[in-house]
């Protein structure tokens, strides 16, 4: 074969090729994250963050909507963790490799890939109209459980498996049930694992504007319960900036956003090297 | 006995929550097809799939410009993505030191966690003003709506095929070194094309994203329901359809839109079975280590 280059050119060409990939895809991040706290740092303040929104938001803060992201979120949490959980307990410890488990992993994933939008026309169709919960904050939570599920799900799986099968193995032996060994030596085991798997499905559900925005009612009062309708920060933002509101809160709005997904990934890291830790020391 | 009853309860109850992801699935097809068919069936499958022309109000409900619009984009979006995606995953699996690593690490993270609406917002706000200026037109088109999911889709492109190529097995390597090729020959002829399977359900997965992004593309894409003439035209999504018009549609309308969501919730199906197809077709290719 004819070489144009030799194989010690090209290997510092290509090497400076990835390098200089790596560096762009964190160009790249540092340039929108900065962009957005840059322009957006200077509207967030204490008025900003506890005050009550203004001519449909143009002036004014976000507190409704950081109350209304709020509650969505913990319900997406508080449906999906236990259900997500159970789903990985009873796969890895009830159940052998089998077409069962196949068809609840390829439903898991399917769930997963499902458009947001998607999401949104069938909790209009089922949660808000069928079952009659109309526009309000917990049609909206729930939407956001079936799509934080999968999230969980995987991550519990995967943590649940890691744990060694000794330990479970002593804890039958020691004549304790199938059930107790799960509750008292497995899941402690994997806690923080789960842990991180249930931050990240929130975090999905935190972001999530498509899904929900026919299912919320979108308004901008402070909502008292989860039956009251509302606006999650991710649609104020959409709506401020579509609707040409105010370019300044919606910048504050996106600035709000980025910090608590900032805030969320240095969260789950430590959580994930502090685990791998304790794995690695045992 | 009573330890027996709660054991088998117990049991049960996982079940039934091992068993929930396929229950909603199942609910979902229930109640988009069953919103969305009387639109289909009324209007036609092949009008509806081929006809050219959306517009509601005079009755014309063709998803065709919509269906070029999504292809249009996703295809854009992964042309400039895949190139820099495996770049980056192979530096972040062959290349980086330890350290350069856990940063690009958390970076790939907090790119996957950025709103969807944070990227729509970023595109409304800076490119498209950069693309009226050096492009002209109004800014807003295809080109602007696949460079905003071309970063939207990197980290899964990059984290799923990092995985993949992570996992070949490392006597590949070690044996190829030892015959005297380089490391990029190596990461050429050995590791990248072991990896192969691994970097399309990659780049499906990034496909699924894109089809489905929806608010992000609203803000950038211009989102006129015709023909693109080129890429630098507005296009609209069938994604972007559905959210636009389902505020105010009704009867026929509204019927129609479900059958959209029916539409890209066949396409995703499609793209997950060829996903597992290569998922699958990975485990058995990669002769001595099962990967």
């Amino acid at each position: 074969m004819h070489r144009i280059v030799s194989p010690k050119k090209a290997q510092k060409i290509m090497t400076a090729v990835f390098w200089g990939s790596g560096i762009l895809t964190v160009l790249i991040m540092l340039i929108i994250i900065g962009y957005i706290l840059w322009k957006g740092m200077p509207v967030v303040n204490l008025n900003f963050i506890f005050g009550e929104p203004v001519d449909s938001g143009a002036s004014g803060g976000i507190a409704p909507m950081i109350v209304s992201s709020i509650y969505v979120t913990l319900i997406a949490g508080l449906v999906a963790a236990p259900i997500g959980v159970g789903a990985a307990v009873y796969l890895s410890e009830y159940t052998k490799e089998n077409i069962f488990v196949k068809l609840i992993r390829f439903g898991s994933e399917t769930l997963a890939s499902i458009p947001s939008i998607v999401f949104g026309l069938f909790g209009l169709a089922f949660f808000v109209v069928f079952l009659g919960m109309g526009w309000s904050l917990l049609s909206g939570g729930l939407i956001l459980a079936l799509m934080a599920l999968p999230t969980i799900f995987q991550v519990a799986e995967v943590s649940i498996g890691s744990v060694p099968k000794s330990y479970s193995e002593g804890s039958l032996a020691l004549g304790a049930t199938k059930w107790q060994t799960v509750y008292k030596v497995v899941l402690p085991a994997a806690v923080p694992g789960i842990t991180t798997g249930v931050i990240l499905g929130m975090a999905r559900a935190i972001s999530e504007a498509a899904a929900i925005m026919f299912a919320v009612g979108s308004a901008l009062a402070m909502p008292l319960s989860v039956f009251d309708p509302g606006r999650p920060l991710p649609l104020h933002l959409y709506v401020l900036a579509t609707e040409g509101i105010s370019l300044q809160n919606a910048y504050g709005t996106a600035a709000v956003l980025v910090i608590i997904i900032l805030v969320i990934t240095v969260l789950t890291n430590t959580l994930v090297e502090r685990y791998s830790k304790k794995m690695m020391g045992r | 006995m009573k330890d027996r009853l709660g054991e088998f309860l117990i049991e049960k109850g996982l079940f039934i929550t091992a068993i929930s992801s396929v229950v909603i699935i199942l609910l979902i097809i229930v109640f988009i097809f069953s919103e969305g068919l009387p639109a289909m069936e009324s209007y036609g499958f092949l009008n509806f799939i081929f006809g050219s022309t959306w517009d509601p109000s005079s009755g014309q409900y063709g998803i065709l410009p919509m269906i070029v619009g999504s292809m249009g984009i996703t295809l854009l979006a992964l042309i400039f993505s895949v190139p820099l995606s495996l770049l980056c995953a192979i530096f972040m699996a062959e290349i980086a030191p330890k350290t350069v690593r856990k940063i690009m690490k958390p970076v790939i993270e907090t790119l996957a966690g950025i709103p969807s609406v944070v990227y729509g917002f970023f595109g409304l706000i800076v490119l498209v003003p950069l693309m009226r200026t050096y492009f002209g037109g109004t800014g807003f088109s295809m080109l602007t709506a696949s460079i905003i999911l071309t970063v939207m889709i990197l980290p899964t492109i990059v984290s799923v095929s990092e995985d993949s190529i992570r996992s070949v097995p490392s006597e590949y390597k070690e044996a190829s070194l030892a015959l005297g090729a380089t490391h990029w020959q190596t990461i050429k002829n050995v590791i990248f094309p072991a990896a192969v399977p691994g970097v399309i359900t990659a780049i499906i997965l990034g496909m699924g994203r894109a089809i489905g992004e929806t608010l992000a593309v609203i803000m950038v894409a211009g989102n006129v329901a015709q023909f693109p003439s080129s890429i630098m035209d507005p296009v609209r999504a069938l994604t972007s359809n559905i959210a636009l018009e389902m505020g105010y549609a009704t009867g026929m309308h509204y019927s129609a839109l479900f059958a959209t969501a029916i539409v890209l919730f066949m396409l995703i199906m499609i793209l997950l079975v060829i996903a597992n197809y290569f998922h699958y077709k990975k485990k058995i290719n990669v002769g001595g280590g099962y990967l």
